[in-house]
């Protein structure tokens, strides 16, 4: 069985945010770049499913420019195959991905999609729904285990107030969530084999999907500081202060 | 605590363009590693460093590690940080592919070790020992003790010591007292070692100590000192490690700094003589240590960087976050707004590139030499012990700077500023002292050639100003002026050197000090002289690393020449004295007499 996994090039979670001087977007110049968190994380779920001989071949696919060739690359260190870069300008809008993946997914027919449940800038979590709505493929979201048995694969997925367990048929797609697992370090030998491993790039065109614009970015701003706190004296006061300075309660 | 991010940029930019790794690599005959690929691999690495190790840092500074009964307990976490380290193969990365090794140039070894003894110095000792050890075997032993032993050195399975001090040993090995005593097919070693770093440890279920002793009927001094293997624990018939040989660890020293670093007084042949194998041919140790010593020296000169960029990174830090004073509209002021905080900061910075400059490209001729280039191998014994000297000394002065950033938080040693300065204080003392540097400097790699590298050093010098000279930038231009200033001093300084070194029984000795100093800012000042240039010539072309960046690395030269570059003609004004007051005053007279 074949996985394939998306994974999106996002600003490193330990980097800092800046806002570009004229607002239009968030200043990615000559910031930290990493995969993002939940997509590392379906990354390393495939790796164990072909460690554990449930999988034979991992594929790593990313839509974006070139740069995002670099996060590909870490997958393929962590012990992922081969590699698909999509080549766009920018990284498109979730509809977009969704189509462009479930044209991958058609030509590569793996058993099993894994995403992250949602990428961490633009925290959209939308795009392993809509892939899976495209696909006609059963969908588990949000997964925090993963089983597979009999042709089944089981899913305990987090939702508000405790966890659900699903059991879908396959080929299905399914969302990472955090406590699904814990990314391992890249090793050195599998840093050095990652530059052997297949790369192909493919683009739109070639998929035969139309980039399409249903939103447009009008502005972005960075949070408003948090100005300094006050003491308050008495409980009295903090009431006061609550009621009729912040009218909170 | 401080975090620590791997300076990524930087170092992919010395490797490309200061070092010239691509090229390296093709003489080298290695097809598919590159300045690309080396990037990758310190991104990597730096995620174990600064998830995993950096962590761990203010942990073994509290609790040390402790011992008993012979063994030492290393602090809590540092033995699933090694596993995991091992794991992910990082102990192989230099080593030779016969032997399981990756077989990557020592610069990227170095570039990787730079990362691991930012986030965690005490830690990092442990494998820097190993790597040591397998140098020794690779270069001196028989090829059974290196089917034996290299393989689970190489990938950490086991790890390596160097048993070389004794009580009246230090500085002068000739001094060595330890005995070896033939018996049989092996040897009965007896004596006491003492600040063997790692000398023992649970991590691992083996250690491999390398120690130097004296056979029965060995010539005294330098010429009687022979190389042995001494593992903790036998080896059965298969190889592996089986019973406990006679050798243990007796006590561990209260230090300073380092204190995750078990400093062991080891003691070998309290009962029957603990079983060892020569390395190479009797009395050649001290030989074998000289074959050895260019590699261990830039390794604890690369420590000084490390430190040093880890301090940076925290007054960075602290002085964007400290406000102190209000402007007229009453926002605050963040200390890193005060024109002596930036001065500080800009020598931590200006400082570490000029360190890693000088650092990558020692090792890469450590490259080139084994290539049997003979030019670079002159360049690695004249760079090795200013990369060991002048970059373990810079060190106390920019780790000091961090605690000055930080103020009277500086001193709390909550903020963990206080143990970098404390870490970095071992740096110009072990694997020879700064004044063995300074002598070695001024003795066998100056005057002892007549001068030659010295030389062939100021040409390469003056081919950066002359290309300095073509350039346009005012910028270039300060470079080139200060540059010139500093070589000419230097210049009159070696030669001085040179006509003087027989005057008096102490010229040498005298300045020393002040020559070794003169050479690391020269050396420094011409490494970030031609970052600049290259930098400038990369700002009109498409490349990699951004116009911040670039204009960084030039405006960062910049400052090293303003600040930095007058210390070498200071240093070079005392050379030109002789210090010829040095020995004016006897004893008595120093006593107050
Ligand atoms: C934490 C720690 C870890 C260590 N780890 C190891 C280890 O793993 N293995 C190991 O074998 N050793 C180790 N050492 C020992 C270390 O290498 C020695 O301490 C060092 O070489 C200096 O020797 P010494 O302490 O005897 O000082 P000394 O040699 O007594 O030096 C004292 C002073 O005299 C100066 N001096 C001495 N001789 C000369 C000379 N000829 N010319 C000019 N100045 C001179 C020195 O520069 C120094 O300033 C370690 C030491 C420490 C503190």
């Amino acid at each position: 069985m074949k996985i394939l996994v998306a994974v999106k090039r996002v600003i490193d979670y330990n980097a800092k945010v800046r806002v570009k001087a004229d607002n239009s977007d968030v200043d990615l110049n000559n910031t930290k770049m990493a995969i993002n968190p939940f997509c590392e994380i379906a990354v390393e779920e495939a790796i164990r499913l072909k460690e554990a001989g449930s999988a034979d071949e991992v594929i790593v696919v990313s839509v974006g420019p070139k740069a995002c060739q670099e996060q590909i690359r870490t997958a393929l260190a962590l012990g992922a195959d081969r590699g698909i870069q999509i080549e766009t300008d920018d990284i498109p809008e979730s509809l977009n991905v969704a189509k462009l993946l479930a044209q991958v997914v058609k030509n590569e027919e793996p058993g099993l999609v894994l995403l992250g449940k949602q990428a961490i800038d633009s925290d959209n979590n939308q795009t392993g729904q809509m892939l899976s709505a495209l696909l006609g493929m059963p969908q588990a979201t949000f997964a925090s285990e993963l089983t597979l048995k009999d042709g089944k694969v089981q899913v305990a997925r987090e939702i508000d107030g405790g966890s659900q367990t699903l059991s879908l048929s396959l080929p299905a797609v399914i969302t990472a969530d955090l406590r699904l697992n814990e990314p391992r370090y890249a090793s050195l030998p599998n840093i050095m084999k990652a530059k052997r491993k297949p790369l192909t790039v493919t683009t739109p065109e070639t998929l035969g999907v139309e980039l399409k614009t249903h939103s447009t970015l009008i502005k972005v701003t960075p949070p408003v500081e948090r100005s300094a706190g006050i003491l308050v004296n008495s409980v009295d006061e903090l009431v006061e202060k609550l009621k009729n300075q912040a009218n909170v309660i | 605590m401080s975090t620590y991010t791997p300076p990524v940029k930087d170092a992919s930019f010395v490797l490309d363009q200061l070092v010239g790794l691509d090229q390296l690599c093709e003489t080298l005959q290695l097809d598919e590693v590159n300045t690309e690929l080396a990037t990758v691999i310190i991104e990597e690495a730096g995620k174990l460093a600064s998830d995993v190790l950096a962590p761990l840092n203010r942990v073994g500074d509290e609790k040390g590690a402790t011992v008993a009964d012979g063994q030492v307990q290393e602090t809590a976490g540092f033995a699933d940080a090694y596993q995991q380290f091992v794991e992910n193969g990082w102990a192989t990365l230099t080593g030779p592919e016969a032997f399981g090794g990756q077989n990557l140039p020592n610069v990227i070894g170095t570039a990787v070790n730079e990362l691991w003894h930012s986030s965690n110095m005490s830690f990092a000792l442990c494998p820097m020992l190993s790597q040591g050890a397998v140098e020794a075997l690779i270069a001196h032993g028989s090829d059974e003790l290196k089917a034996q032993y290299l393989p689970p050195l190489i990938s950490g399975e086991w790890t390596g010591t160097m048993n070389l001090t004794e009580p009246n040993a230090g500085s002068d090995l000739a001094a060595v007292a330890a005995k070896a005593t033939p018996a049989g097919d092996h040897y009965k070693i007896n004596g006491q070692k003492i600040f063997i770093t790692w000398g023992d440890h649970q991590m691992t279920s083996n250690i491999v100590h390398l120690v130097l002793a004296r056979l029965p009927d060995a010539p005294a001094g330098v010429k009687g000192i022979s190389l042995f293997i001494v593992p903790k624990y036998l080896l059965d018939d298969q190889g592996q490690p089986a019973e406990l040989n006679d050798v243990s660890c007796i006590s561990l020293e209260h230090k300073m700094g380092i204190h995750g670093s078990p400093t062991c007084v080891m003691s070998f042949g309290d009962n029957d003589g603990a079983i060892g194998y020569l390395v190479g041919e009797e009395n050649k140790g001290l030989s074998y240590m000289f074959t050895m010593m260019n590699h261990a020296r830039q390794a604890v000169g690369l420590q000084g960087l490390s430190i040093s960029e880890r301090a940076y990174q925290q007054a960075l830090e602290y002085s964007q976050e400290r406000t102190q004073g209000s402007r007229k509209d009453g926002s605050k002021i963040a200390i890193i707004e005060h024109p002596d905080v930036r001065r500080m900061l800009m020598a931590m910075k200006a400082g570490n590139e000029a360190m890693r400059a000088l650092a990558y490209r020692a090792a890469a001729d450590i490259d080139h030499a084994h290539q049997g280039d003979p030019a670079a191998h002159a360049r690695v014994d004249l760079y090795t012990p200013i990369v060991k000297g002048w970059m373990t000394e810079l060190a106390q002065e920019l780790t000091s700077l961090n605690i000055q950033v930080l103020g009277g938080m500086g001193f709390i040693e909550e903020t963990g500023a206080a143990q970098h300065y404390r870490d970095a204080r071992i740096l110009p003392i072990y694997e020879g002292t700064t004044g063995i540097q300074a002598f070695d400097l001024i003795g066998r790699k100056t005057v002892y050639d007549k001068g030659a590298a010295l030389k062939a050093l100021h040409a390469d010098i003056n081919d950066t100003l002359t290309q300095l000279s073509a350039s346009y930038s005012p910028q270039l231009a300060l470079l080139q002026s200060k540059l010139k200033t500093a070589l000419t001093h230097a210049t009159a300084a070696g030669e001085w050197i040179l006509e003087n070194s027989a005057s008096t029984p102490h010229t040498l000795g005298n300045v020393s000090f002040d020559n070794l100093m003169m050479m690391g800012y020269l050396t420094g000042g011409w490494l970030l002289a031609q970052s600049a240039l290259l930098a400038s010539q990369l700002t009109t072309q498409d490349n990699p690393y951004g116009d911040a960046f670039l204009q960084g690395k030039i405006a960062t030269a910049c400052f090293y020449a303003e600040y930095f570059l007058p210390r070498v003609s200071q240093h070079a004004d005392t050379v030109l004295t002789g210090l010829s007051s040095t020995f004016a005053l006897t004893t008595e007279q120093m006593q107050g007499a």
